[in-house]
């Protein structure tokens, strides 16, 4: 379990770079994806290797992509309604929304 | 707990690999094909670990919705994505410190957890010894669960995925002058 646990660590790890450096929003969201997988990847091994009795770990991973493949959705409309009104999607450039 | 087979290092080291090159590579449709590499062996880790279903809606969600949304958006503002764009902001030092320090923090707490917390009877680690067995059925035991025990979380999430749904229909729609 501790290679599982350990991979999941590093891409983590690799997403959370993504998110703080990528300037272009769709680059963070697909960082955001990555660091989701991680979470999912120590619930299936948890599941696997701790708690057996039941696929309860499976079931919380499940539900992480339906909300993943959620969050993808408005985030993707988002970055669109930001390509509308700025004609760019970097982050540094859409600083209007801090208030 | 067996040593994992070959089969789990080839995995490993294309999903590190191409979660590299998601986060570090220039031009964003790149960066998107490599996401759809980095999802398929999240895939093949999940078959490694007896979760056949999710694999299946892996593939079918990750690879076949969420990233080919992903390549939408892009072609959508696909003069974005053109390599005379630098894609990465200031931050790189400091988001190479910060994640660096994190996976190793990471890495130290699972090893050091692995050794602290030792079983008196067995003398191996609490979180080694499996209790249960894992159903042989997945997909079965996975739709019982979604029937009986998580039936309202089920009904949340798909309330969920409607309110998404209008929520991007409604940012996304052409505003009426």
């Amino acid at each position: 379990m501790l290679f599982y646990l350990s991979l999941a660590a590093v891409l983590f790890a690799v997403g959370l770079f993504g998110v703080l450096t990528r300037r272009n929003t769709i680059g963070i969201l697909m960082s955001l994806e990555l660091m989701f997988n991680a979470a999912n990847i120590n619930f299936v091994a948890f599941n696997k290797y701790v708690w057996a009795d039941g696929l309860i770990g499976q079931m919380f991973a499940v539900f992480i992509v339906v909300v993943a493949a959620a969050e993808a959705v408005v985030g993707l409309a988002i970055v669109l309604l930001l390509y509308r009104n700025w004609q760019g999607i970097d982050t540094d450039h859409v600083s209007v929304m801090k208030w | 707990m067996a040593e994992p087979g070959i089969v789990f290092w080839i995995l490993a080291v294309v999903t590190v690999a191409s979660a590299v090159m998601v986060v570090t590579l220039k031009n964003i449709f790149h960066c998107a094909l490599a996401l759809i590499l980095c999802l398929f062996s999240v895939a093949g880790i999940y078959i490694l670990l007896n979760a056949e279903f999710l694999a299946a809606a892996q593939v079918l969600i990750y690879v076949g919705a969420v990233a080919i949304l992903m390549i939408f958006a892009i072609m959508l503002t696909s003069n974005l994505a053109s390599k005379a764009i630098r894609q990465s902001n200031e931050q790189v030092m400091v988001g190479t410190v910060v994640s660096v320090l994190f996976c190793g923090g990471m890495l130290a707490l699972i090893y050091l957890t692995d050794k602290a917390i030792v079983s008196e009877e067995t003398g191996v680690a609490f979180w080694r010894q499996v209790r249960g067995t894992l159903p042989a059925d997945n997909v079965a035991s996975l739709g019982g669960y979604l029937m009986t025990k998580f039936m309202l979380p089920f009904e949340v999430v798909s309330v969920l995925l409607l309110a998404a749904m209008i929520g991007a229909i409604v940012l996304a729609r052409k505003e009426k002058a």
